[in-house]
This record gives C-alpha cells, sequence and structure tokens, in this order.
C-alpha cells in the first residue's frame, strides 16, 4: 500500500496499519499529528483544515513516490484529515513499513516534512479570544515556521 | 477575452465571498489575472502564492488559454 488520501471522517490507524505489513519488513514507523490547544501564544478551540483535493492528492502522491525512490522501504501511506477537528485529533497519519529501522524514521520524517511545505491543505484556527485565522496566510503571516 | 474558471481556498474563498466563478478576462497570465483578483478582492499580502491551472502547479508567466482553470494557492498549512 503506498497512497497519500485525504479524508473528512475519522479512521483507525490500527485497520490502516495492517496493509502495510509486509514479511520482509522489520521496522515499521509511524508519525501522528494531533490538534494542539495552543499555537504562537493563542489558545486553540478546534481547528478547520481545507484541501484543493485534486492537487493535494497529486502532490501527496508524488511525495510518496519519492519517498519510495529515495529510501529503501517496502511501503508508505500517509492519510490526511480534512472539515472540522477538535483538540487532540488525529489530523494526519504517515505510516512507513522497511527491512530496518533507519530507512523507515529517515522517509517518514520526510513524508511529513515534505507534506507540510507543498501539499495544498490549509488550517484555519478557531481561539478562544474568538478570533480565528488561517494560518501562514494572515496574523501568522510574518512569523511562519515549519513546527 | 478568455473565459477562465477561478476557483479559492481558504482566506482567498473568504475574501471572494464565492468558492468558484466564471471570469471573461482580457489578462494573459495568471500573474496579471491575480492582481486584478487582488484589487477586486482586497486579498491580504502573503509571502509565497503559488498558481495552479487545471490541477497542476503552473508558471505565474504561464499563457492562459480559454476554458482553463485557475487555483490561486495561499502559503499552505498542512499536517
Amino acid at each position: 500500500m503506498n497512497e497519500f488520501r485525504v479524508q473528512a471522517t475519522a479512521f483507525n490507524p490500527e485497520k490502516e496499519k495492517l496493509c502495510l505489513m509486509d514479511p520482509s519488513c522489520g521496522g515499521f514507523v509511524t508519525f501522528e499529528g494531533w490538534v494542539r490547544n495552543r499555537n504562537d501564544g493563542q489558545q486553540v478551540l478546534s481547528l478547520e483544515y481545507q484541501a484543493y483535493e485534486a492537487l493535494a492528492l497529486k502532490e501527496g502522491n508524488r511525495i510518496i513516490g519519492e519517498a519510495l525512490t529515495r529510501f529503501p522501504i517496502a511501503n508508505a501511506l500517509c492519510i490526511h484529515r480534512v472539515g472540522r477537528l477538535e483538540i487532540g485529533d488525529l489530523a494526519v497519519w504517515v505510516a512507513v513499513s522497511a527491512g530496518h529501522r533507519d530507512e523507515a524514521f529517515k522517509a517518514c520524517r520526510y513524508v511529513i516534512d515534505e507534506i507540510k511545505h507543498r501539499v495544498p491543505i490549509w488550517k484555519k484556527e478557531y481561539y478562544a479570544s474568538g478570533d480565528s485565522g488561517w494560518v501562514n496566510c494572515e496574523a501568522c503571516a510574518s512569523h511562519a515556521h515549519d513546527h | 477575452m478568455k473565459r477562465i474558471s477561478v476557483e479559492y481556498f481558504a482566506i482567498l474563498r473568504e475574501r471572494a465571498g464565492r468558492d468558484r466563478e466564471m471570469l471573461e478576462t482580457s489578462t494573459s497570465t495568471p500573474a496579471d489575472l491575480f492582481a486584478e483578483l487582488q484589487s477586486r478582492y482586497d486579498f491580504p499580502v502573503m509571502t509565497s502564492v503559488k498558481v495552479a491551472i487545471n490541477d497542476e502547479f503552473a508558471d505565474w508567466q504561464h499563457k492562459l488559454q480559454d476554458g482553463d482553470t485557475v487555483v490561486f494557492i495561499p502559503p499552505v498549512a498542512g499536517g
């Protein structure tokens, strides 16, 4: 299973994990991105992700393909949620299986870093103050960062 | 005049007040089209906007064709 997908509904990583299992694999690495209750000093109540789905799927799947080319891994899967999410929700999940751990760690890191920078998905934060804003587009534009 | 379909996302969708629209335009590049829309809708100043034509990343100086679909991509924030 090698795929990037976006979906509006919750998913179970334990089930998704099954399609990356492979008798040739001795290492399995995942990254989970969760909705955090603070960002840039503001208390966040909830989030909304919006995707330009046609291009997001193309670019996300290109990144999965690059990970498979750059690192000797067997499978890579990334699922990104869209729509309204609450604190603690699983927003993005990356999973990589490989013969050995080192390449699985590296490929997993590569996929999440590239997804964050290249895939047309946007995040709107709703704050306790009553304000809201698109991250990196509005008030945060002057201090965009990569965490 | 060309007929160009424009789709909006995120902050641009909010400022434009619509998901998409069909425009008749005399502009010949996405750069000129974005400038035209920026003044119409008061888009915010952003550091790194990209553009896609027909669901693929494109150059700002790409020549627009009648019937193209254009999407302006404000700074992304997935993950």
